[in-house]
């Protein structure tokens, strides 16, 4: 067996040479078009003024901050949007799971008609409707919707009470616009819409497969003891099928993040979008496209770990 | 189903009771509206006058008639739409008779794989006596089933390949290639297209400079490879070693055993998660706008952002799209249910 070994050794080794090459030759060819453009390359950008602002930011941000302070605005805008977003839509895609295994007809027509309806079309196309009907069918922030007292939402987006500068704030109208508490914009909105809703179809799908999956004899077992179809549902059937449910529901909740990286479609200033800035700005390509990739490779890997420990958790807390 | 059986169903216990006089409620008061919206009130000439007067009490169907040809063809030469027409015709007859014929395999993967192959010269030009016509006036319907079958058709090789390598003996391809899988998979569509919009044209020498449409094609074969190979590693996972003994001890060769015991076997297995793949990269399509390339969604917001006369009536044009959309889910979610999914 002596031979193999050495010769797919010298495989490797070719191939590692062969790799080498082909890498060389690409930081050949791109230091080349970098001169040409005259672009000079490295990280400093990062320490200069951004010259550019964001439409929102959690932190306060302006375009004479580093470059630095944007992307970590960027990243944080997209928690802000990613995180409430996730767990919206874990709780509306268990309940629209729960809708699509109900006993009930209706329910179940009507839950299965929403999950397919939404499931096909792209989530661009749900974040434009979301878009459109907030900054174009709404009315103006001089005559906003109220919700309920102390809630507006108009073109400018949703008035919310927060605690401001004034301790505890109810926004109320005040001339041509809304003052007091937090304001929600409508691009936030509409991403958290689409993505939420979005998100929601395909845990539903996720929950109804593996609640489908469990053997038919489980339930008949549970009948036979002489529980309701409801006490089969949420004391035999759910328990068993949550623990299947857990690993793609956590890729549906990492789907869910990537994806709002869809928020430079609409002008929301995401992680994404601020890189997309910056490129243009700097002209530093491969720079600013090097830490969105890492940011996001480091996030999934992230929740790859949370959700693996989750599953180990699930297993060893599972029946003897 | 009898009447007792019914009456247990809707009004079985309380909250049974409840949720279906809610859904009931519900439908009372909101579909009458809706069908005077869209069916009673609304207008099907393409009459921005009229459809204004209507101040949004009806839909305006007009706006899909007026706007239909760029929304459904893109920037294409009017004096060439027969090509586009003919190209989306293509794939799309192809993705039909996947979906409602029964066909041995082969043809079904010439039926879905050659025609993306063919559209691509024929909307190009430049051969046979086709006047040239550059990449960035291809748009609408036809761009995005060109993006998702030649999508299709170049990332199912290269995601083979990259299965294989990943079972390789060699633990160097091995790691190289689990390490792109993984970045390909960790990183959003939308980072993989600005590297292809940004990046690409710095690693290419001079004289080798691609089209925006040629980058993004690379782009997506290769983000589609990365899910479709660990698809396909899957199914060659679940070959039993049995058959590899089997193949072994009728003389077979380790590409003959590939080709005739192991590659049929797996990909009629993993066929339906394939076709799923599809249906996904279908819909993501729709992110090549943000590199200005004007597919179905794109040519949308090229439509009417611009046109202050006919904006005000983008949900109607809106719903035209999504259904558009839904019809090629629907005919693709059919192919996999056919392939057994």
């Amino acid at each position: 067996m002596a031979r193999p070994q050495s010769a797919s050794r010298a495989v490797q080794a070719l191939l590692i040479v062969a790799l080498l090459a082909l890498l060389g030759l690409l930081v050949a060819t791109t230091r080349a078009h970098l001169e040409e453009r005259g672009i000079r390359s490295g990280f400093d950008f990062l320490f200069e003024p951004a010259g550019f602002s964001l439409g929102e930011s959690v932190l306060p941000f302006d375009a004479g901050d580093t470059t630095l302070r944007a992307f970590v605005a960027g990243l944080l805008n997209t928690l802000r949007v990613a995180l409430p977003g996730a767990a919206l839509a874990l709780g509306l895609g268990i309940l629209l799971g729960f809708g699509r295994l109900a006993d009930n007809p209706l329910v179940r027509g009507l839950a299965g008609t929403a999950v397919n309806a939404i499931r096909n079309v792209p989530l661009l196309l749900h974040l434009l409707a979301w878009y459109f009907i907030l900054t174009d069918l709404l009315p103006a922030a001089d005559a906003p919707l109220q919700l309920a007292p102390g809630v507006f939402l108009s073109k400018s987006g949703l008035a919310l009470p927060w605690w401001g500068d004034n301790g505890f704030e109810i926004p109320e109208l005040a001339g041509f616009g809304i003052d007091g508490g937090a304001s929600l914009t409508p691009e936030y909105l509409a991403l958290l819409f689409g993505l939420t809703i979005y998100g929601a179809a395909y845990i539903a799908e996720t929950l109804r497969g593996a609640v489908l999956a469990l053997p038919e004899g489980q339930r008949t077992a549970a009948l036979a003891l002489g529980m309701t179809p409801r006490q089969a549902f949420l004391l035999v059937l759910l328990p068993q099928a949550w623990r299947a449910a857990l690993p793609p529901t956590t890729s549906q909740l990492l789907n869910l993040f990537k994806n709002s990286s869809l928020a430079v479609a609409i002008g929301y200033p995401d992680l994404m979008a601020v890189a997309g800035t910056s490129l243009n700005q700097s002209g530093r390509a491969i720079e600013c496209l090097s830490i969105v990739v890492a940011v996001y490779l480091l996030l999934s890997l992230l929740g790859a770990a949370v959700s693996h420990r989750l599953e180990k958790r699930s297993l060893r807390g599972g029946p003897a | 189903m009898n009447f007792n059986m019914l009456r247990r169903r809707f009004f079985g216990d309380p909250l049974n009771a409840l949720l279906s006089l809610a859904v009931l409620a519900a439908a009372l008061l909101w579909l009458p509206p809706l069908l005077r919206w869209a069916v009673t009130n609304a207008r099907l000439a393409p009459d921005a006058a009229a459809c204004t007067a209507l101040e949004h009490g009806g839909a305006c169907w007009g706006v899909i008639v007026e706007k239909a040809r760029f929304i459904l063809l893109g920037r294409y030469p009017d004096e060439e739409a027969w090509r586009p027409l003919v190209a989306a015709g293509l794939i799309g007859t192809g993705w039909l008779l996947a979906a409602f014929r029964h066909l041995p395999g082969r043809t079904l993967a010439a039926l879905l794989l050659a025609p993306p192959l063919v559209a691509l010269p024929l909307l190009g030009g430049g051969v046979a006596g086709l006047t040239p016509v550059p990449t960035e006036l291809w748009g609408g319907l036809p761009l995005t089933l060109l993006l998702t079958g030649a999508g299709m058709a170049g990332a199912l090789p290269l995601g083979i390949a990259v299965a294989y390598g990943r079972r390789s003996r060699l633990p160097v391809l091995r790691a190289v290639l689990t390490a792109c899988v993984e970045l390909a998979r960790g990183i959003p569509l939308v980072a993989a297209l600005f590297a292809a919009s940004f990046l690409l044209p710095l690693f290419f020498p001079e004289g080798l400079a691609l089209d925006m449409l040629w980058r993004v094609l690379i782009a997506i074969v290769l983000f589609a490879a990365a899910y479709l190979s660990e698809i396909i590693r899957g199914g060659l996972q679940a070959i039993r070693p049995g058959q590899l003994d089997a193949a072994a001890a009728l003389g077979f060769g380790f590409w003959q055993t590939q080709r005739w015991i192991v590659l049929p076997q797996v990909l009629r297995a993993v066929a339906p998660s394939i076709a799923n793949s599809a249906i996904a990269l279908f819909k993501d399509t729709s992110l090549v706008t943000v590199v200005s390339l004007y597919e179905l969604t794109g040519s949308l917001s090229l439509a009417l952002s611009g046109d202050p006369e006919w904006r005000p009536f983008y949900l109607e044009a809106w719903l035209f799209i999504a259904g558009v959309y839904w019809v090629g889910c629907w005919v693709l979610g059919r192919v996999s249910r056919r392939l057994g999914g």
